[in-house]
């Protein structure tokens, strides 16, 4: 009965991450692919944490600190990209 | 009923609710009209969903093999806070790069600030 929640979730998170997919390859605006794949990222944590209740080892636990770091330093960098052009700025020497 | 069917019972439905939740916020991606409706289905409960499912795994670690872990609950805080900034940046970036909106929208109070602000730097 637990084995077959943990499926049924595996089974919707599948499929959310390929609706984000069909966004990110349709989407009008660049925005719009970047919210889609933010989300895929925060799917996929929530797989690595089903997944590592699936398989009851506690040894994929920091994947998801480190995949969330590295999602939102990522969305980050593309926001300033978008909205400026440039994502580290050089210095101003006067 | 032992212990442990009960925390399998609470951590399943822990999950169930969390999936489900993501599963609804890839359908408002897929259905609302504009990019800021959009970003407000994918944030919220998006976000939502990923801390039932953290919380879940981080009662099921806890109560089935007596493994308090800090990196889950670092984890939690970290995705609780950074996923609404990543959304609010990303919507920042999108109305000042000129992306419309929807043509069922109704008012824009942000585009008289933004050309006021303009005229002052002149």
């Amino acid at each position: 009965m637990f084995q077959l929640a943990m499926i049924i979730s595996l089974i919707l998170l599948s499929v959310s991450i390929l609706v984000g997919l069909y966004r990110v390859m349709k989407g009008p605006s660049m925005p719009d692919r970047v919210i889609a794949l933010d989300a895929i990222g925060i799917n996929l944590i929530a797989m690595v944490a089903v997944i590592s209740v699936t398989f009851r080892t506690s040894a994929y636990l920091e994947v998801i600190l480190l995949m969330g770091i590295i999602a939102f330093i990522g969305t980050v960098a593309f926001s300033k990209y978008i909205e400026r052009g440039i994502i580290i700025e050089s210095k101003r020497d006067n | 009923m032992s212990p442990d069917v009960v925390i399998e019972t609470i951590v399943a439905i822990l999950l169930l609710i969390g999936t489900t939740l993501a599963l609804l916020s890839a359908i408002g991606i897929l259905r609302l009209p504009d990019v800021y409706t959009r970003s407000h289905a994918g944030t919220k409960s998006a976000t939502l969903g990923v801390l039932c499912t953290l919380l879940g795994t981080f009662i099921f670690f806890a109560g089935m093999e007596n493994f308090v872990s800090v990196r889950l609950i670092l984890g939690i805080l970290f995705v609780f806070l950074t996923a609404p900034v990543a959304g609010h940046l990303m919507c920042r970036a999108a109305y000042r790069s000129g992306v419309p909106m929807s043509n069922r929208s109704v008012q824009d109070e942000l585009k008289d600030v933004i050309l006021s602000d303009k005229e002052e730097q002149r």
